[in-house]
């Protein structure tokens, strides 16, 4: 990239509105539209269908479930812990930053342990996969990338913890920070739906 | 005072001394938006001619009654690949690669808002494409049992299944465009972050380009179309390599959920193709015409309309499929509504024209077969929403006609005369006229020549996909004339090849700004420097370049 080097000689240009922000914003949008299919897909052949292949009644699966409500919560809260991170990274209290992006972290690794053990249930115990039942494709695909999304979440974040640790993550990074926040909060957001759709729904109705 | 940086000149990157190895190396690995738009062009051009040739297969097998060129295997092949090729690796990537180039110096800055992130979606597309096509010889393998996909650019289920398709040719598609489409996300939402957040003092919305909001909204509609194609595709690789019962209808899936998905992005995916094309008319018109467009704040309120509506309309494609007759009426009547932004434009670009000083350039040329030929493919786009005729005509020659229209009268035309207009502000030469003009004229003739007839064949009852038809049915004729106009366009294109060759080498010097034009990639040299612009322009109207010129009558008196 030799001839790239000169346009940080240069003086900038003004910026009114963050990249990072709008960036992640637009991220947000083109991700939504992703979890859109798969949550319509769900709802199309799970709780508006109900086809009948042989496959498990969500009743029967999810009917009072508290490891699904115990680590909603968990995710939920994560999102307040990170909120308290961001701050404290932007008032420059380092230790409070650490210790809020820790929780958050650990909150965020419960609920992926909580899926791993449903998944284990529903895999090892019932039997059910993708192809055994219109449910288990719905399901798997749905809560499937919703956990994949927690996960890259959720290594940026540890990412963050380690870069801090050694003392490489300055206030400066900030906007940084708050900009992966916002894409924690849309992981969230996302499960509310997915919670909905996938716990409630079929479940409670 | 409108401030504009005096053109700098002295491009870093064009020491002569630079052996073959460093300038490959700098293109390859380069972030300026500049040389990836210029790439970007370059490898649609490319996919350009290949889709070509396998248009011209189809058209020499078509000639004559059950002619046999080709076998019906690899028709289904020739079809598939042509249209896959000419929305996914030609109509996007350039338009983007326009986008790419002219967006950040027409909003006065000196790069897209992130760079590097440009680059790689470039890198995407381009072995996103290769990888479609290595289907030809990659995908008879293991467990191939022929060449390059077969199942139609939309690639409906349940032809799609493993049960139906067992080699990997699918898979191929699928992945080709998978790969290719998150180039296209990351390019989308760079275009739209550049444009919120980079624009140089002055530029205030209501101040930039049409060219500039046309490519904002693309960006906004690639954001939300693509991952919805990119979520069916994913379901799709899901059901053929874990066994899942998205699709196949033995297994209580839904082939119609695929259509309704890929329709979703089918529709919004056509606008992504058209309105890139109408910011380059909108650029090109006013300035043959020596008048400022008519109706700016009317343009920008319907290029908007026509977005967000484009995402309501998705199931007239859907007409034959026996909806429901309620949903039918509502998707026939919002794809009429539709067409009211699309007729503000047109009428805004002849407002432009009339009573305008009309200079007819190769661009105007251009232009003006644009705005004839989209509006033919408009109105029968009309007619293919009004549900009883679409049931009769539906899946045949017309549609092919209708969207040949739009999609080669309008993207094609609007993308030609792009290249004419700016191609001396990208190299510095400028295009021949003569051989422009021999172009246009032989182009405009060979496309009506070519899709006009399907309009009849496709009344008279020829489906289209087919790889043969019988003598006697009253098709030979119309089916001859089509075939006849696609060796115009081919001359046509070889006089384009010809054209851009002679003008690199010995062509017109460019200067900076040929068309006397006013928008902001005239202030700077042609080809402009790395940076840009130094210092940043500041702008008081949306002609910066007029106020500049004629300091005593400027603009911003009156805007
Ligand atoms: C006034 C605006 C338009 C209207 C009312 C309209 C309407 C329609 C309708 C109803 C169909 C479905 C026909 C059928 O399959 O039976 C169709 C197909 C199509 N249209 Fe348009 N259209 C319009 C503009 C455009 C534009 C601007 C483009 C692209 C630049 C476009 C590209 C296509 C394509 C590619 C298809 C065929 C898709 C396929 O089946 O492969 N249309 N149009
Ligand atoms: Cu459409």
């Amino acid at each position: 990239m030799a001839n790239q080097t000169d346009h940080h000689a240069l003086p900038r240009e003004e910026h009114h509105l963050s990249k990072g922000k709008v960036g992640m914003s637009c991220l947000i949008i083109t991700e939504s539209f992703f979890f859109m299919a798969f949550i319509v897909a769900y709802l199309y052949y799970i709780v508006i269908m109900q086809v009948d292949d042989g496959g498990p009644d969500p009743k029967d699966l999810f009917y009072l479930d508290w490891m699904v409500y115990v680590a909603s919560i968990c995710l939920f809260s994560s999102s307040a812990t990170v909120v308290f991170a961001a701050k404290a990274l932007a008032r420059g209290a380092h230790d409070k930053f650490r210790s809020w992006l820790f929780i958050t972290v650990v909150l965020g690794g419960l609920f992926i342990a909580a899926t791993a053990m449903e998944w284990i249930g529903l895999i090892g115990g019932k039997g059910i996969w993708m192809d055994t039942c219109s449910f288990g494709t719905c399901f798997f695909s749905l809560v499937g990338f919703h956990a994949f999304h927690v996960c890259f979440g959720l290594t940026a974040l540890s990412l963050c913890l380690v870069l801090s640790l050694l003392g490489k993550f300055p206030t400066m990074q900030a906007e940084r920070f708050e900009v992966l926040s916002w894409y924690w909060h849309f992981v969230d957001t996302v499960w509310i739906f997915v919670f909905t759709t996938v716990y409630i729904l079929r479940v409670y109705t | 005072m409108t401030v504009l940086p005096k053109p700098t000149s002295a491009s870093l990157s064009s020491s002569p001394q630079q052996g073959i190895l460093e300038r490959v190396h700098d293109w390859v690995t380069t972030a300026d938006h500049k040389k990836l738009g210029m790439l970007y062009i370059f490898s649609g051009l490319f996919f350009f001619l290949i889709g070509g040739i396998e248009a011209g297969v189809m058209r020499w097998q078509l000639v004559s009654p059950a002619n046999d060129v080709v076998g019906p295997i690899t028709f289904n092949q020739m079809f598939t690949m042509h249209g896959t090729t000419m929305v996914f690796l030609v109509g996007m990537p350039v338009l983007l690669g326009f986008g790419n180039y002219l967006i950040p110096l027409m909003i006065g800055t000196r790069d897209m808002a992130f760079p590097r992130l440009n680059a790689w979606g470039f890198w995407m597309f381009l072995f996103g494409g290769l990888l479609l096509y290595f289907s030809f010889i990659g995908s008879s393998g293991l467990f191939g049992t022929k060449g390059a996909p077969d199942v139609g650019w939309f690639a409906y289920a349940p032809l799609t299944s493993r049960t139906f398709n067992r080699g990997n040719n699918v898979d191929y598609w699928i992945l080709g465009i998978l790969v290719s489409g998150f180039g296209s996300m990351a390019t989308g939402i760079n275009l739209v972050v550049t444009i919120l957040c980079l624009r140089c003092k002055g530029m205030t919305l209501m101040r930039m380009p049409i060219m500039v909001w046309s490519m904002l909204v693309t960006g906004f509609l690639v954001m939300i179309a693509i991952p919805v194609l990119t979520a069916a595709q994913v379901m799709l690789l899901f059901d053929r390599f874990l066994g899942s019962h998205f699709f196949d209808p033995q297994l209580d899936g839904s082939a119609l959920l695929w259509q309704h998905l890929f329709w979703f992005f089918g529709h919004p995916e056509v606008y992504i193709l058209i309105i890139p094309a109408f910011g380059f008319v909108s650029e090109i018109v006013p300035v043959f015409s020596r008048k400022v467009i008519f109706g700016y704040t009317m343009m920008v309120i319907a290029l908007v309309w026509i977005a967000f509506q484009s995402m309501s309309v998705w199931a007239h494609h859907m007409f034959a499929v026996g909806l429901d007759p309620s949903l039918n009426a509502f998707f026939a009547a919002s794809t009429f509504l539709i067409a009211i932004p699309t007729g503000i434009k047109v009428f805004n670009w002849l407002g432009t024209i009339w009573g305008g000083r009309l200079v007819f350039h190769t661009p105007m040329l251009y232009a003006l077969g644009f705005i004839g030929m989209f509006v033919i493919g408009g109105l029968t786009g009309i007619m293919l929403a009004t549900v009883p005729f679409d049931w009769d005509v539906s899946d045949s020659y017309f549609v092919v006609g209708h969207f040949h229209y739009v999609l080669f009268g309008g993207t094609i035309f609007a993308i030609f005369g792009a290249t004419f207009y700016w191609f001396p502000k990208m190299t510095g030469r400028m295009l021949s006229e003569r051989l422009g003009k021999w172009q246009f004229w032989i182009l405009l003739f060979g496309m009506n020549l070519t899709f006009g007839p399907m309009h009849v064949s496709g009344i008279l009852g020829m489906p289209r996909r087919i790889y043969t038809y019988a003598p006697d049915r009253g098709l030979d004729l119309w089916n001859m004339l089509s075939s006849i106009g696609y060796v115009f366009q081919f001359i046509a294109i070889l006089f384009f090849g010809w054209n851009v060759v002679q003008s690199l080498i010995k062509g017109r010097k460019a200067g900076n700004d040929p068309w006397d034009a006013w928008t902001l990639e005239w202030a700077t040299t042609s080809p402009p420097a790395d940076w840009n612009f130094n210092p940043l322009p500041d702008v008081k109207s949306r002609r910066p370049l007029w106020d500049a010129k004629h300091p005593e009558d400027p603009d911003y008196e009156y805007e």
